[in-house]
């Protein structure tokens, strides 16, 4: 037996071209994608488990010496496949800027101060009932030569291995009700506002630590192997 | 909690950016470990070990030093390290997936063994193949490809390049260098011998 994952589901994302973020006028291919059917190539992915994750990898805020500065935060959700079932043993990997807006990344030229106690790095692996969890600092905006005083929305980049490679997701998760949200091409890059506003967190003050961390949800919505599997020989 | 709530939809993707590499693929650059590296081999690996290398290009021609490349093949027997595919235990520690990240001049390499024959959904054998992801800035989601070798004979009754045009193989193609066990393939992202992405 093997799944079919729908391509229509494949409209959520942005196409390739998306001229206001100039950095895909020369990176996006102008002869359209060939179809295929889905191979166990493409049906099949890596499975990785516990021991690519170490203790303490999802908790950015205790990698250093001290604490990092800016708004502790929980970020957690779940990992799910579009029919609505947990996708466990998931890995999730974040990468993010510090809470002045700057990265570690040796090429970023933000004027803004690096912290000695942050590297704005994580990763975990879903639960059996696809839940994950991080705890980190909320992300500043940070200015970009994309256009005349062009700042993305804050973020945290995150990159999910579903369980097929064709499942792979790299996408960014934005804050509820951020005034940059109209300005920003890569935000705005997704045709559908639905779907735009599925990478935006919602607050979420029941799991919000009394006294210590504000909580954001995000779940996370991978490719579904189709309700109906198909049985091939 | 919202365990069963059926979604609208998927999560849709947004670049990987220009800055991933401390989170993604440190390679003792950042302080951060490495999940993953540009190799699949495991000591108790068997199968012919290979190199494929290259470059990625943009459309006009300029390296892209800020891309990452994602592999996932088949064992030397054409077995996926995956429990969908239920045909036999792979090789007890290859896992057939590898990460790289371009250099600044664009270089990517992958140390992997030549995948075996894996066969397509009417069983019919698909020529050894690797598939890879593109990722990088300017890419707002990625973009699927194939690696075939130059030297495989089966090449030319592949189910999957024959959906490609002729005069486009090529570049789905990682060249043999004589006398070495090492294969080169550019990807360009645009242009002139752009190269062939799958809707898949
Ligand atoms: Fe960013």
């Amino acid at each position: 037996m093997t799944f079919i994952y729908p391509t229509g589901s494949n409209k959520a994302h942005p196409l390739p071209l998306s001229p206001a973020y100039k950095s895909s006028i020369k990176r996006a291919p102008n002869k359209p994608l060939i179809p295929m059917r889905h191979t166990l190539s493409e049906l099949t992915g890596p499975v990785y488990g516990h021991e690519t994750v170490r203790e303490g990898d999802s908790d950015l805020t205790t990698q250093h010496k001290g604490e990092p500065l800016g708004e502790r935060i929980i970020v957690h959700g779940h990992v799910r496949d579009e029919d609505g079932r947990g996708v466990p043993d998931s890995l999730v990997e974040i990468w993010q800027a510090n809470a002045c807006g700057r990265y570690v990344h040796v090429r970023d030229q933000h004027p803004a101060p690096l912290d000695p106690n942050f590297t704005g790095a994580g990763r975990t692996l879903s639960d059996a009932s696809g839940y994950y969890r991080f705890v980190t600092i909320k992300p500043g905006a940070y200015p970009w030569g994309n256009h005349h005083n062009a700042w993305r929305p804050a973020h945290i980049h995150l990159s999910v291995f579903g369980h097929s490679f064709v499942s792979r997701l790299v996408t960014q998760m934005y804050f509820p009700g951020d005034p940059l949200f109209p300005f920003d091409p890569i935000f705005n890059s997704v045709p559908d506002e639905k779907a735009r506003m599925r990478m935006v967190s919602s607050f979420d003050l029941e799991n919000t630590k009394p006294e210590w961390a504000l909580c954001y949800r995000f779940d996370i919505v991978l490719r579904g192997q189709n309700a109906t599997p198909m049985e091939t020989k | 909690m919202q365990d069963s709530v059926k979604p609208d939809g998927i999560t849709p993707s947004q670049t990987v950016g220009p800055f991933f590499k401390y989170g993604l693929t440190p390679t003792g650059e950042y302080s951060w470990n490495d999940a993953f590296t540009n190799s699949t081999l495991t000591p108790d690996v068997s199968g012919d070990r290979v190199r494929i290398e290259g470059r990625v290009l943009d459309g006009d021609g300029a390296v892209v030093p800020d891309a990452m490349l994602e592999i996932w093949q088949a064992d030397a027997q054409g077995r996926y390290a995956d429990p969908q595919d239920k045909r036999a235990l792979p090789n007890a520690s290859f896992r057939g997936f590898a990460r790289c990240g371009t250099d600044k001049d664009g270089h990517y390499s992958f140390d992997t063994i030549k995948p075996g024959v894996v066969p397509d959904p009417d069983g019919k054998p698909q020529a050894p193949h690797v598939v890879l992801a593109v990722f990088a800035r300017g890419m707002l989601r990625h973009l699927y490809t194939r690696i075939y070798f130059s030297d495989e004979a089966g090449n030319a009754a592949d189910p999957v390049l024959a959906l490609v045009p002729a005069d486009r193989r090529a570049t789905l193609t990682a060249v043999r260098e004589a006398g070495k066990a090492v294969y080169k393939l550019d990807l360009r992202l645009q242009g002139d011998n752009e190269t062939v992405f799958f809707d898949v």
